[in-house]
């Protein structure tokens, strides 16, 4: 049953950061929160017993395109901006 | 962000895909495949193909056509990325926004752990990609931790080099590569992609036909594209 409560605690982090991304006022933050729903959806993978998805999503989904968006965001200039638009 | 524009449209829309979906969901019973292919696949894949690993098995002998199309969706999305991202952005004299020197030099920790990362981080991405068809992984991921190694010293030090012409001509060799392999396999057995080499015995590091050499062709592509794309968006570029 424990793998039942990882899995629990793993929905519940992508349910909370998934509502931070959208909350969030700075764009890195939001990044962040979306990088860490990623995590915890890899770990729930692993828990399903889909290992080659968890490392997809770990390697892809919470690694690169966090990178990727982080550096688009600051690309287009949007990372220093005080004043939400 | 947020605006207190009416959201009406909105609603009504997630009100409508939530009456869809419980509709659907409805006559779907939770964990049971209404298709036979997965466990047909799972019975032979082993001794059909000589991959313990069912999931590269599929990826790359049943279903190897759709990889290489995952392939080419992947290059145009960086290829895209690089184009509208990559150039320097300017303002209105026509003089390039000096945006990125503007940050402060990393820290100690950052340079130290990517010196640290990085023999470790290329001997994971190898591992990954060389036993995808043993253990869980493959091309994808291991190239995608190819392409973090890469990154990684390029962050901690933005000067430090990074030759991308090399990276351009090992990923087009790799891409060049799968579709050889793919063409071999049409010559010596009559279709696309068609398993070489024989099957070998199941669970040993040569096996699998061509599916290692598959992962390998992969997983340089990936990690080359995905680390130039990295270090194209990173670095200040001038055009």
């Amino acid at each position: 049953m424990i793998m039942a409560w990882v899995a629990l605690a793993c929905v519940v982090t992508m349910l909370v950061a998934g509502v931070l991304v959208l909350t969030q006022r700075k764009l890195i933050g939001a990044i962040a929160a979306a990088s860490v729903v990623s995590v915890a959806l890899s770990v729930l993978l692993v828990v399903l017993r889909a290992p080659d998805v968890a490392l997809a999503e770990a390697a892809v989904g919470a690694g690169l395109s966090s990178v990727l968006l982080a550096l688009a965001v600051r690309r287009v200039g949007a990372v220093d901006s005080k004043e939400d638009t | 962000m947020l605006t207190s524009r009416p959201r009406w449209p909105a609603l009504l829309f997630i009100l409508g895909l939530a009456l869809l979906l419980t509709a659907l969901l409805r006559d779907l019973h939770f964990g049971n495949a209404p298709m036979q292919v997965g466990q047909a696949i799972n019975g032979v894949a082993a001794h059909e193909t000589g991959a313990a690993n069912v999931v590269a098995s599929v990826l790359l002998a049943y279903r190897g056509l759709d990889t290489l199309g995952e392939l080419a969706i992947l290059f145009a999305a960086a290829t895209g990325a690089g184009l509208v991202l990559g150039i320097a952005f300017r303002n209105g004299n026509g003089e390039a926004q000096a945006k990125t020197n503007t940050e402060p030099p990393a820290g100690f920790i950052l340079r130290k752990g990517a010196d640290l990362m990085f023999p470790f981080l290329l001997i994971l991405g190898a591992y990954v990609i060389l036993h995808g068809h043993l253990t869980p992984g493959g091309g994808f991921q291991g190239g995608a931790i190819l392409a973090a190694a890469f990154f990684v010293p390029q962050l901690a030090r933005p000067s430090s080099p990074f030759n991308e012409r090399t990276a351009h001509w090992v990923e087009a060799l790799a891409g060049a590569s799968f579709v050889l392999i793919g063409i071999a396999g049409l010559a010596g057995a009559g279709w696309f992609l068609a398993p070489l080499l024989g099957t070998g015995s199941v669970g040993e590091l040569l096996s699998a036909g061509s599916i290692p050499l598959l992962q390998l062709a992969i997983g340089l592509k990936v990690g080359s594209e995905l680390a130039g794309l990295m270090i194209a968006l990173h670095g200040p570029k001038e055009t």
